[in-house]
Parts: structure tokens; C-alpha cells; sequence
């Protein structure tokens, strides 16, 4: 029996029977209905995106029907529940920059110093170990890492610096918010500096410098705009970060720059209102929306600016 | 019978190509075959036959195209969103790449051994049993335990593995992964088969059992091989076909061509004063 | 004459010395550097140390078998997490069964199917945007769209069909890559042999992506796990002293969905309430929560690099 056929049936003849012809028939079908539902999956993220947008504008046009855009990007003073309601949102703003700013304080050096370490001098062991931990630091949930700050760090900052420090301050949720987004600022300066050509390096140590001044002053400079993307990732990360800074920062909207102070964060308030009891359609409800769109605003801002130093860097090598 | 069993032409039998002419046209024919991969063109205006049941090599220098045009005939290329193909190929006269033809059923008549041996990460039985599975050719496990064991028969490899068919296919050796490749071939019962290089990652003793093999297959099967060895070309084709800078150069019997070329260039070729 | 030259050779000496002294300088501050580098980069065992001992240090005398079992008590000795692990669990399972087959159908779409051209970039730079909006605003969109838009109300269904859009990039980016990271050669055989293409996905591409696909979604549960401030926004911090209706029930239909609508806590909700409030009691409950919390993350973690690791060494290409 010659191999093309089986069962005494020629490979032509059986493809043609009908059977066969059905069969191809329902699998066409069954093709182009699985890649409709594959594409309404792809499609999904945009319709996410879309109504992210759809719902934050939507009430936020209902919030400044009553609130003059003006005062709410320049007014000082945020006190939304209060008969006397004033709505400007720069306390909130400058709460969120200052934590962010901590954070990005304490998070840079240290990231920096990981990533040359890691990149430049450590065995493949010593990375292979430590490297999953510090992954994890950005997986711990935030809700703990707020506890520490406030029933750790800040008593620990009271008993030994700063004696006077307020139970519920800046600084506290921003060094825990610097520990949380160390992985952030490790590993992508780690990957921008891996992608610095060895011949730069080469011609460096070829002078006679060390490994650590040729990292410092050859490699990190070198390096600057995918460093620059790392840190602004960094920082739209804290920005956008609720948890620690609403259990460890405090409640009450201040308009300071003075890290030692209490004060509430855009993030923080959207979570103090949702934790009350909100009329649907207040005014108190809608402000947490436009409070929402100015958050968005923001980290959009510096996930832009993130992209745009990345793409330079790439075009650079 | 659904609309979309109207739409969708299957490959006739009796197409021009059935009957008692039948025995002497080719199998498959390319008529001003024309490649394009985006803007840069792979293959110029290429015309072959391709004999049945006759071993067809084509040869040339790399970058040649000549397996481009073997991916041509199982519309393989479709696969690669860039590649653009123009003229015709045709399968006992009718032409492949007509809008209707189903690419499946194609490839169900067409199977295709490739360069670096790629069975699948599944068990031997499973590797063998695939093709036949998706296209419903056993009815019960009796049926397809024979297909298997009559595939790796035809390939020479069923002694070998025959009490370890449920091991895994990736752990064969380079020589018996491509033979099950073949066999996996074979089960489907195409009436061609294409091989792009089959022996070029294989050892020699490797290389001479699967030349052995395309000897024996070329009775019951169509068989176009590319290869880069001028010497295996020579020893396992009745036909050969040179290319050179994406055109075909010269087509006819092996004998003629390696001992008395008609062109200059294959002459060059063949002396290897390039390639 | 041999004055000068004495001179000449003075200074040479002189210079030398200075050279090897900096040479030698350079060489103490690297090595002072790697001491400093492995110290940092050890920061991320040094962090889960510290926040596992203070928890433990807080809240391990709450740690008992009736802690799991009991409700939430206005009295602090014997409040326990039983709705909010319950609540942690029916959570999850709803935001796994939303993003995982759309997570990863997005994700194969993305691969296999779609065409290159604008419309897909558009919905790559879409994924890639959506990982970094914070995760707050995911609140505010279930607040509009969810709780009131569609009704859902603040339940269940409400809390994982959130944390589904949240985690959704995560498990899009992470199909993407594994199914990438499968050989084209498998693809062509599988084609070779008359596979259609959803046939060469599902029979041979997804298995060899699989183990990659399963790593990222336990990431993208475990962030579920530990997420608060969307689970806060759309209102879950209520007193919750129940469990969700059973599924499955003693009478016709004998089977349930009302638990989707039901209200619900989660733990670190519960975990946010109980740090919220000055009294140390609740405190301790906070640490003891937050202990489970973080075991349960750092199991999940820990699971999904063990599992990565043990997969990568199986598969031989």
C-alpha cells in the first residue's frame, strides 16, 4: 500500500470528501470567531484607557461647573468639606512633590550605589542572591510598608534625630516610599549602564583608572539620560502612591515645604473622602474626581518625560 | 453546506492534471514566479517543473533564493507578513496561490522538512500523531498507532524508537530528529514533500541514512531538496535546477547538468569557482 | 651637571610616589565601595527582616487559630480576619478568572495576530501606559463606572473586576514575553504540517509559554493581594461582620451568585482600618494582620521565581 494512500483512499479524493470539506468549513469558522474574541481582548486596554479618561473628565466637568479652574490650580488652601468650602488643590500638590521629593532623596543614592555594584563589581552569586530580594521590595504591600513608617520609622526619627518630629509627618512615609522604589531605580540605571559600550569603559581603564572612577566618571555620565528615565519613573511611582502616605503623612492639607510637617497628599485625600460616607453628585464626591485627573495629569506628565530620555538614550547608542 | 463551504474552492482531483497526461506533466510548476520581502525582490521571473515522483534539487550560492522558492510552494511564506509573492504555482495544474485555495489543505499535501530539526516537545508518538490528529485522518487509537508505526517505518527510524515512543522527541539524536521530522511528515500522506537543507546540521553517517531514505521515499512521493552540497545534489536528484541572485539559471536531468552544463555561470558554479 | 641630574632623578622619585600614593588611594576607595555596595544592595533582606521582626515583635501574641476564625469585634482581643482572608480569597478568584483570559488573549493577540501597523503601536504604547497610572485611579474608574455606572455596587464583583484592570498589563506583558521567547522553528513545523493558526497557538505555543504566562499571573495576584487604595475608593471599609452567601446552597438552584453582589473586606483593608485607630490593642491586630499579609505575599513571590527557575532549567531548546 503506497504511503499516500490510507485506507485505499487517495489523499486528493479523501481531502475532497465531504466530510473533509465540512470539517475545513467549521474550522475556518471556528478561526475567525476565535480571532474576533482575541481582538476584543487587545482591544480591552484601550476601552480601559478610554474610560479612565471618559469617567475622570465626565465628573470633573460637573465638579468645575461650581469651581473656577483658576482657583483650583492656584488656590492655597484645600478645605472641601467645610460649610465655608475653599478648593484649591496646591496644598495636596505640594504635599504629593515633597513625599515624592523624600522619597526620590533617599531612593537615588542608594539606587545608584546598588546599581553600580551590581552592574560593575559583583560576582554573578552575590547577584543572583540579593537581586530577587530587592525585586521584592516593590512587591511588598503597601499597607505594611505604611505601619512601618508610622509605628517605626517616625518613633525611631522622634527618639533619635528629631525629638519634636509630629506623630504623622512627611518624612516618615517619604524614607519608607524611597525604600519602595529603590528596585525602581536600581534596575533601570542598572540596564541603562549595562547598555554603555565596553570600549568606553576599555578606554578608561586603559589610562590606568580604577574600576570605581571609571563607573563614576565615564559610565555614569554616559549613562545620564537612561539614569534620568529611571528617576522619573521613580517618582511618578511615588506620587501615585496612597497607602504610606495616607496612614503615615497625615490627613489635613498643608501647604508647606517643610518635610517635618504633617501634611495630606493628593492620593491621601481621594482615600479620606472615599473612606466617609459620599453623597453620589456632592460636590465633595466630584472633588475627589478632579482631585483624580490632576493625579493623572502628573504622572502623565512624567511618564512622557520618562519616554521621550529614554528614547534619547537609545538613539545615543 | 455552509456559505463558507462555497467560498473556499477545494484542490480538484479531476483538474486538468488527472487522465493519461497526467503521468508525463509535472506535479507542480512554477510559472514567472516573482518574491518580494517588502521593497527588496528575492526571486526573478523563476519557471520550473517539478516531476513527479522524481527528486528535484535546487542549488546555488547562499542567498540564492532557492529556499525562498521551495517555501513558495507550500505557502509557507504566507507566514511572514513582509514577503510578496506574484506569478503562479501550480499543483496538478491548478494554481496555489488562487485567493480560493485553503492554505490547510495545502499543506496537508505538501509537507516540509526543515534545515535544523524541529520536532515538537512532545513525546515521539505524540510528534508523529499530530498531523494526523488535526486532520482527523484516524478514527480510534487502533488506526492511529498504525499511521504512526507505518510512518516511522517509511523512515527509517521505527526500529530504533519503537519501545520509546512515549519519550520525548527532543531527546533523539541530530540524525534521528530529522528522521522523525520526515516521519512526522510522512503521516499525513502528502503527495510532496519540500526538504530545505535537511542534512546540513547532520553528521556524515546521519547524512548518508536520510540520502538512503530519500531514495527509497522518492517512489511513493514528489521530492524537491534543497541542498548546498553539489555532491548530495548529484547523488539523490534526477533533476536539478540552479539558481543564482534570485533567478533560475538552468534546469535539467543531474547527469546533464553536473557533467555538461549549458550556461557559463552553473559551469562556474558547479567547478566552484564561486560559491 | 650631576646636580641637575640628581635634581631631575629627585623629582622623578617624587612624582612616582604620588602616582602610586593615588593609585593606592583609588584602590582603598573601591574596595571601600564594594563593602558599602554589598551593604546596599543588601538592603532588600535587611527591609524584609526588619518589617517581618517588627511585625512579628507587634503582632505575633495575636497570632492564634481564633484570630483566623473570628470576625471583626469592636473589642480588640477578639477581633479576627475571618471575613477579610474570606473576603481576600472570593476577591482574587474573581479578578483571576477576569484577567487571565483576557490578560493573556490580549497578550497572544498582541503576538500572533496582530498586524504591524498603527493601531497595534497604539495599543502596545496603551499597555505600557496603563502599568504606570497609579493605582488609585483604578478606584476612581470602578467608583464611576462599576458602583454606580453599572450598578454593581460596592461588592465583590465590583472589587475583582478593579483589581482585574489593574493587574491586566502585568499578565499582558508577561504572556507577551514568554510567548516571544518561544522558537520560531516550532511555529513553521507546526504550520508545516497543516496547522491552522489558532492550532499552532494552542497546541503548541501556549504550552511552551505556559510556565512564563503562570509566573506573571501569580505576580499579578499577588500585587491583587496586597492592593488597598482602589478597594478603599470604591467603599469597602465598612464594618464587615459577615461572610459572603455561599455559592453553593441547600435549596433549589442549589447554586448562588449572590456572593458577587455581597459586600466585602479584604486584608489589607482591614488591616488599614485597624493601624487607623490610636488605640495599641488594634494596633497589635494591625501587626498580626499584617503579618499574614506579608507571608502570604512573599510565599506567593518566593513561589513564582522558584517555579521560573526550576521551569528554565527543565526546557532545553
Amino acid at each position: 500500500m503506497s504511503i499516500t494512500q490510507t485506507a485505499g483512499v487517495s489523499t486528493v479524493a479523501r481531502l475532497n470528501s465531504p466530510q473533509a470539506r465540512a470539517r475545513r468549513a467549521r474550522q475556518r469558522l471556528r478561526e475567525r470567531v476565535i480571532e474576533t474574541v482575541l481582538l476584543l481582548c487587545g482591544a480591552a486596554s484601550v476601552a480601559i484607557t478610554v474610560a479612565i479618561v471618559a469617567v475622570l473628565v465626565l465628573e470633573s466637568a460637573h465638579f468645575f461647573g461650581h469651581v473656577s479652574i483658576f482657583e483650583f490650580l492656584t488656590g492655597t488652601v484645600w478645605t472641601p468639606l467645610f460649610a465655608d468650602a475653599k478648593y484649591g488643590i496646591l496644598p495636596l500638590v505640594t504635599g504629593t512633590l515633597l513625599s515624592s521629593g523624600v522619597a526620590l532623596a533617599v531612593a537615588f543614592p542608594l539606587g545608584m550605589v546598588i546599581a553600580i555594584y551590581l552592574s560593575e563589581f559583583a560576582h554573578e552569586r552575590v547577584r543572583e542572591t540579593l537581586k530577587p530580594f530587592l525585586e521584592l521590595l516593590s512587591g511588598i504591600p503597601t499597607v505594611v510598608y505604611g505601619y512601618f513608617a508610622l509605628l517605626f520609622i517616625t518613633p525611631l526619627l522622634q527618639a533619635t534625630i528629631m525629638p519634636n518630629l509630629p506623630g504623622f509627618n512627611i518624612l516618615g512615609a517619604g524614607i519608607v516610599m524611597g525604600i519602595m522604589i529603590i528596585p525602581y531605580i536600581s534596575s533601570l540605571s542598572e540596564d541603562a549602564m549595562r547598555a554603555v559600550p565596553t570600549a568606553l569603559r576599555e578606554g578608561s581603564l586603559a589610562l590606568g583608572a580604577t574600576k570605581l572612577q571609571t563607573s563614576i566618571k565615564v559610565v555614569l555620565p554616559a549613562a545620564f539620560s537612561g539614569l534620568a528615565a529611571a528617576a522619573v519613573l521613580a517618582i511618578a511611582r511615588a506620587v501615585g502612591e496612597t497607602m504610606i502616605v495616607a496612614i503615615a503623612a497625615g490627613q489635613q492639607p498643608n501647604f508647606t515645604f517643610d518635610p517635618t510637617e504633617s501634611a495630606a497628599t493628593v492620593t491621601a485625600y481621594i482615600a479620606q473622602v472615599a473612606l466617609g460616607d459620599l453623597p453620589h453628585g456632592s460636590i465633595a464626591y466630584q472633588s475627589i474626581f478632579a482631585a483624580g485627573l490632576t493625579l493623572l495629569g502628573m504622572t502623565l506628565v512624567f511618564n512622557l518625560a520618562a519616554y521621550a530620555l529614554r528614547r534619547r538614550f537609545r538613539e545615543a547608542y | 453546506m455552509s456559505p463558507l463551504d462555497d467560498r473556499v474552492k477545494p484542490l480538484r482531483q479531476d483538474g486538468p492534471m488527472s487522465g493519461p497526461a497526467a503521468a508525463a506533466a509535472p506535479k507542480i510548476e512554477g510559472k514567472k514566479v516573482n518574491v518580494f520581502y517588502g521593497a527588496k525582490q528575492a526571486l526573478f521571473d523563476v519557471n520550473i517543473p517539478i516531476k513527479t515522483n522524481n527528486v528535484t534539487a535546487l542549488i546555488g550560492p547562499s542567498g540564492c533564493g532557492k529556499s525562498t522558492f521551495l517555501r513558495c510552494i507550500n505557502r509557507m511564506n504566507d507566514v511572514i507578513p513582509s514577503c510578496r509573492v506574484d506569478g503562479a504555482i501550480t499543483l496538478d495544474g491548478q494554481n496555489i496561490y488562487d485567493r480560493s485555495v485553503d492554505v490547510v489543505q495545502l499543506r496537508a499535501r505538501i509537507g516540509m522538512v526543515f534545515q535544523k530539526p524541529n520536532p515538537f516537545p512532545k513525546t515521539i508518538y505524540e510528534n508523529v500523531a499530530y498531523g494526523p490528529r488535526i486532520h482527523g485522518l484516524a478514527r480510534n487509537k487502533a488506526e492511529m498507532d498504525e499511521i504512526v508505526t507505518n510512518s516511522l517505518q517509511r523512515a527509517g527510524l521505527w526500529k530504533e524508537v519503537q519501545d520509546r515512543l512515549d519519550q520525548s522527541g527532543t531527546g533523539l539524536s541530530g540524525g534521528q530528529q530529522q528522521r522523525l521530522c520526515i516521519a512526522r511528515a510522512i503521516a499525513v500522506s502528502p503527495e510532496v514533500i519540500l526538504m530545505d537543507e535537511p542534512c546540513s546540521a547532520l553528521d556524515p553517517i546521519a547524512t548518508a541514512t536520510i540520502e538512503e531514505l530519500i531514495d527509497e521515499l522518492k517512489q511513493n512521493f514528489t521530492i524537491v531538496i534543497v541542498t548546498h552540497s553539489m555532491q548530495q545534489a548529484a547523488r539523490v536528484s534526477q533533476w536539478t535546477a540552479f539558481f543564482h541572485l534570485g533567478k533560475m539559471l538552468e534546469y535539467g536531468d543531474t547527469p546533464q547538468i553536473f557533467t555538461k552544463p549549458k550556461e557559463e555561470r552553473t559551469q562556474a558554479y558547479i567547478t566552484g569557482r564561486f560559491g | 651637571m650631576a646636580v641637575a641630574r640628581t635634581d631631575e632623578a629627585a623629582m622623578r622619585a617624587d612624582e612616582g610616589f604620588s602616582a602610586t600614593a593615588r593609585i593606592a588611594r583609588a584602590r582603598r576607595a573601591e574596595a571601600i565601595f564594594v563593602a558599602v555596595g554589598i551593604g546596599v544592595t543588601s538592603i532588600g533582606v535587611i527591609t524584609l527582616i526588619a518589617l517581618l521582626a517588627g511585625l512579628a515583635h507587634d503582632g505575633w501574641s495575636r497570632i492564634t487559630p481564633d484570630f483566623f476564625l473570628n470576625f471583626p469585634s469592636r473589642r480588640a482581643g477578639q477581633a479576627g480576619i475571618l471575613s477579610a482572608w474570606v473576603g481576600s480569597m472570593v476577591v482574587m478568584l474573581v479578578c483571576a478568572a477576569v484577567a487571565i483570559p483576557v490578560g493573556v488573549g490580549a497578550g497572544v493577540y498582541l503576538e500572533e495576530y496582530a498586524p504591524k501597523n498603527w493601531i497595534t503601536d497604539v495599543v502596545e504604547i496603551n499597555v505600557n501606559n496603563l502599568a504606570g497610572v497609579p493605582s488609585i485611579v483604578y478606584g476612581l474608574l470602578a467608583l464611576g463606572l462599576f458602583v454606580y455606572g453599572l450598578g454593581l455596587g460596592q461588592s465583590v464583583a465590583t472589587a475583582g473586576l478593579t483589581l482585574a484592570l489593574l493587574i491586566l498589563p502585568i499578565v499582558i506583558v508577561a504572556t507577551r514575553e514568554s510567548v516571544r521567547a518561544v522558537p520560531f522553528s516550532i511555529r513553521e513545523a507546526a504550520y508545516g504540517v497543516g496547522a491552522t493558526k489558532w492550532q499552532v497557538t494552542s497546541h503548541h505555543v501556549l504550552p511552551s509559554a505556559s510556565s512564563g504566562v503562570a509566573t506573571g499571573v501569580i505576580i499579578g495576584l499577588s500585587r491583587a493581594l496586597g492592593e488597598t487604595a482602589p478597594l478603599v475608593t470604591i467603599g469597602a471599609l465598612s464594618f464587615i461582620a459577615f461572610l459572603p452567601t455561599p455559592p453553593v446552597q441547600g435549596e433549589f438552584p442549589f447554586i448562588s451568585f449572590q456572593w458577587l453582589l455581597d459586600p466585602f473586606t479584604v486584608m489589607p483593608i482591614q488591616m488599614f482600618n485597624w493601624v487607623s485607630r490610636p488605640d495599641p490593642a488594634f494596633q497589635s491586630n494591625a501587626a498580626a494582620a499584617g503579618l499574614v499579609l506579608l507571608v502570604m505575599t512573599l510565599a506567593m513571590n518566593g513561589f513564582a521565581i522558584w517555579f521560573r527557575i526550576r521551569m528554565r532549567n527543565k526546557i532545553k531548546w
